[in-house]
């Protein structure tokens, strides 16, 4: 099929409309990375669909020559779930953010991952409302000044990746908005996974949460605040290669590789199909104890759910022939009543 | 297994035009079971059935007590039938509970038949009683039978070896095999029910069952105290194969024909609720019609996954009861704005919050035509019978696809557990409901217009996977046309006429609205949804003695049909009953100007054809004109 298909452009994917971003934001980045991965995955726009909720973020659709629906806040999953179940033949991608995904689409955002729809979900993760102009989102750090939170916010935030894992998502991957190259790799990944795949990136919102992730992307501190995830490979990070992550019975460690003592033998090799527990300590390094990992944490091969659910539709038409309403109708107890 | 039971009465028979009656005991005892076979054998034998079954929100409210009372009431008759009746001519009571719940119902001088076994000091207490009620002087207003069940059922079932909870568990069957003595019914298809459900592997359940249900026959036959039988003959009914249905049932049915008919795979999607559930066991039986079904993490998933069915191309539907509806809104507003086709099915019961899950009332009219935020009209359609949600589901796709909008059908619990003979249709007769995906760019200069309208002014039904005609929807304001984001003034107050104008055009696809009895005159009786046959019964009772009344029933509630308002202006007064405070009262004198009078009552149970009567009564007078 695909090798049939005309090479397709980054602008092959280009919608005609105006973005309305704020000039800066983050999002601009990962539209670029998306324009650019999308003609390499080789999925036509026709077969390619963008679902949002609300936020920011949920604009995205907008922006790309695909079919898409701006949906309502929190429930893009749901609606993504609905259309990939009846139309398994369409590739689907789920665009949310920290609010849409986590605060009121929360119960979607983990029934989804663990139904493992095949459909991809990238959460652009800015730790803030921007749409609604500056409220505290659920990623919002613990003390952050915001316009609901004068004092500094007081609730202990969720962790995405946390989150995913114990919902046991088959695909579980990070990235940065711009560290470009790592993102469309990201992207890349997601989808080729089968299954759901999730991604966060970090997504610097310059206008109500400037600098939020400046540790992951500046180029000064990125290599010492972040861990680039490699599968199969130990886990090396820092300016000069010189640090490593080490599993110290149940917690992480840092340890230092300069001096010779430790050995990259002695460190975490990082496998994509571990036990989840261990994806879940690599979801709880957090900066700036830890370099945060980016990455894929999960890519494990699993069922996906309409495979299963159409399965049984399948099934049941092998086992009873296709279904015959009259036959149904005229089924059990029946009466006639003469002329 | 035993053939010893005699199959016809030596006993004399009694022909009657219509028996009610009502069965009473624990959430456990199977009174539901033994009222649908009732039922079933009743309209096998050719009679016109209505049944009304009443039961505990709890599945096993604790044993004994009234809160635990479960009922099933059936009228059966040798004419049209279109209530359970309102007074009972037989109650079957397994308890006291039961019995001082019920017996107000029961007709003077009508049968009581009661499980003795089950009037000790234990089960008195339990029914919060001091004395036995059948001591009691009122009994010689009813013909008491006290049948020892548990013992007989004991002893009959004896053979089976079976223990002494599931030799207890028969006596259901025991009461069965009596009722069915009392009025002439065959045992046949209950043999058969009984013999499905427990022949593979439990046979010895089975046969006690059987054995049950005979010794019950025999008890008829053979005690002096029941004197007679009765029967009552085959009803008169329009000529054609029937069969049993109830709403829920039929409500399913009718998406997989509706389906079927569109060329579209059948997506529903819908979170457990009381009374809608059925619909979904119903459906997930059916996979092999192709019908895709997804019981998801909450309503709000259930609407959204059948949008997101919708745009894929398919038959989007989600059911749900006033809770979960409520809950649903903000999507059924997205719908209207993506204008999709998609049904949305309410299932009404006693409200508000939660209210009475088990009970049924008509009380979201004005939720479903007004829940939502801002201006976002629907068409709603309501059922008014069991086998009419068959039919009623045909109208509502036919809408959703014709016109590209979500569609709101009423159901009620009354209707979703009840049950009636249905005739059984068609449907290759039935006309195509065609549906068109475009293929070819609308626009030749620049991209696909999704809002591009119809005569209609419906949209084009683009779906994914259609090279060139990508576009995107969404909740926010669309420019007419292009479908793109417009905050543009003018433009907002053209969409929202035409997205009214939309359901307006309903009423074109839909039939007029239909009268019986004087086209003009004193009284119209105007009612919608499961009041139905309670109200056309009134109507033909009052009819016979005399007053000039006439009955419209509505099944199209928004829009209205093109000729109400010219209808409802032939007549002096107009009375609406409905099982709310007033709903459809609200709208019509809102749209028509006209003083109507409600007929009001919001107790969990449908209206009784008795009330109703008295009510027209009062506001006629007594010679037709």
């Amino acid at each position: 099929m695909s090798t049939a298909l005309p090479l397709l452009k980054p602008d092959d994917f280009a919608s005609d409309q105006d973005i309305r971003w704020c000039p800066g934001c983050g999002d601009y980045s990962i539209l670029a990375q998306m324009k650019k991965v999308l003609p390499e995955i080789g999925i036509p726009p026709e077969k390619t669909v963008f679902i949002s909720g609300i936020g920011c973020s949920s604009r995205f659709p907008y922006y790309i020559n695909s079919y898409g629906v701006h949906s309502i806040h929190g429930r893009a999953p749901a609606v993504a779930t609905g259309l990939k179940l009846s139309r398994p033949d369409l590739s689907v991608w789920v665009i949310t953010g920290d609010g849409d995904a986590l605060s009121i689409g929360g119960n979607h955002f983990i029934h989804l991952l663990r139904r493992n729809v095949d459909l991809n979900i990238v959460l652009f993760n800015n730790r803030i409302y921007g749409l609604t102009k500056g409220q505290y989102s659920p990623t919002s750090v613990e003390g952050q000044i915001t316009k609901s939170t004068p004092m500094g916010v007081v609730d202990h935030p969720l962790n995405p990746i946390s989150v995913a894992v114990g919902a046991e998502a088959t695909f579980i991957a990070r990235s940065v908005d711009s560290n470009i190259k790592h993102l469309a790799g990201v992207l890349k990944r997601a989808a080729a996974h089968r299954g759901t795949s999730f991604v966060e990136v970090y997504q610097n919102c310059n206008v109500f949460n400037d600098g939020a992730f400046s540790y992951a992307q500046d180029k000064a501190t990125r290599d010492d605040a972040t861990i680039e995830l490699e599968h199969g490979k130990p886990m090396i990070f820092g300016k000069n290669r010189d640090k490593g992550i080490r599993l110290n019975g149940f917690t992480m460690e840092v340890v230092d590789l300069a001096d010779g003592k430790i050995r990259e033998d002695d460190l975490l090799f990082h496998d994509e199909k571990a036990d989840s527990a261990l994806v879940y300590l690599l979801s709880r390094m957090r900066h700036p104890q830890f370099p945060e990992p980016i990455g894929v944490f999960r890519d494990v091969a699993s069922t996906t759910f309409e495979e299963a659910v159409r399965g049984q539709i399948d099934e049941a038409v092998a086992q009873r022939g296709r279904g015959d309403l009259q036959k149904l109708f005229h089924s059990g107890d029946t009466w006639s009543v003469g002329v | 297994m035993s053939t010893e039971a005699p199959s016809a009465t030596e006993k004399p028979v009694q022909f009657v035009h219509r028996i009610t009656v009502r069965l009473v005991g624990d959430s456990g005892d199977g009174m539901q079971l033994l009222g649908q076979q009732l039922t079933n054998t009743s309209a096998l034998l050719g009679n016109d059935v209505a049944t009304f079954p009443d039961f505990p929100a709890e599945i096993r409210a604790p044993r004994g007590t009234r809160a635990g009372v479960s009922g099933f009431q059936v009228q059966f008759a040798s004419h049209e039938v279109h209530t359970p009746g309102d007074t009972l001519d037989a109650l079957v009571a397994m308890n006291p509970a039961a019995l001082v719940t019920n017996l107000a119902d029961l007709l003077k001088g009508g049968l009581l038949i009661v499980n003795e076994d089950s009037f000790e000091d234990k089960d008195l207490k339990l029914a919060k009683l001091n004395t036995s009620p059948l001591e009691d002087p009122s009994m010689e207003n009813y013909r008491l039978i006290k049948v020892p069940m548990t013992r007989l059922t004991k002893d009959a079932v004896a053979e089976f070896g079976l223990s002494t909870k599931e030799a207890d568990r028969c006596k259901n069957f025991f009461a069965m095999g009596l009722v069915y003595w009392l009025y002439g019914r065959t045992m046949d298809a209950t043999l058969r029910f009984i013999h499905g459900k427990f022949g593979a592997g439990k046979t010895d359940i089975a046969n006690a069952n059987e054995k049950a249900l005979r010794a019950g026959w025999a008890y008829g036959e053979t005690i002096e105290a029941i004197g007679q039988s009765y029967n009552v003959a085959p009803a008169k009914l329009p000529p054609g194969k029937y069969r049993n249905i109830m709403g829920n049932q039929a409500l399913a049915w009718g998406l997989l024909a509706a389906a079927q008919r569109s060329g579209k795979e059948l997506f529903y999607a819908s979170y457990p609720i009381t009374p809608a559930s059925d619909i979904l066991h119903e459906l997930a039986r059916y996979k092999n019609f192709g019908a895709c079904t997804f019981q998801a993490e909450d309503e709000i998933a259930a609407i959204c996954s059948a949008i997101g069915a919708a745009y894929g191309g398919q038959m989007g539907v989600t059911t749900s009861s006033g809770p979960g509806i409520a809950l649903k809104m903000e999507a059924m507003g997205l719908a209207v704005m993506l204008e999709l086709p998609l049904l949305i099915i309410d299932v009404q019961r006693g409200g508000p919050s939660t209210g009475l899950p088990t009970k049924t009332e008509q009380a979201d009219l004005l939720q479903v035509m007004f829940g939502r935020n801002g201006e976002a009209p629907v068409p709603v359609l309501a059922a008014r019978s069991p086998g009419d949600c068959f039919e009623i589901i045909q109208d509502a796709w036919m809408l959703a696809t014709r016109l590209m909008l979500p569609v709101v059908v009423l159901s009620d619990g009354y209707i979703a557990n009840g049950a009636e003979p249905w005739l059984i249709p068609d449907i290759s007769q039935l006309p195509a409901l065609t549906v068109k995906h475009p293929e070819e760019n609308n626009n030749s200069n620049g991209p696909f217009k999704p809002y591009l309208r119809n005569e209609l002014l419906a949209r084009p039904w683009a779906i994914p996977g259609t090279p060139g005609l990508m576009h995107r929807v969404g909740g926010i304001e669309k420019e007419d046309g292009t479908g793109n984001i417009s905050y543009d003034p003018e433009n907002h107050q053209k969409m929202v006429n035409i997205r009214a104008q939309k359901v307006a055009n309903a009423a074109k696809l839909l039939p007029p609205q239909q009268v019986s009895g004087p086209q003009s005159g004193e009284l119209l009786v105007l009612s919608w949804g499961g009041t139905y046959g309670a109200c056309l019964t009134a109507v033909e009772q009052a009819q016979k003695a005399g007053r000039s009344v006439a009955h419209a029933h509505i099944r199209y509630l928004n829009p209205f049909p093109s000729n109400l308002g010219e209808i409802l202006s032939r007549y002096e007064k107009v009375l609406i009953p409905e099982l709310n405070m007033g709903q459809l009262r609200m709208l019509i004198r809102s749209r028509y100007l006209v003083d109507a009078i409600g007929y009001n009552k919001v107790k969990g149970k449908p209206f009784t054809v008795t009330e109703l009567v008295e009510k027209i009564f009062e506001l006629s007078t007594s010679t037709s004109r």
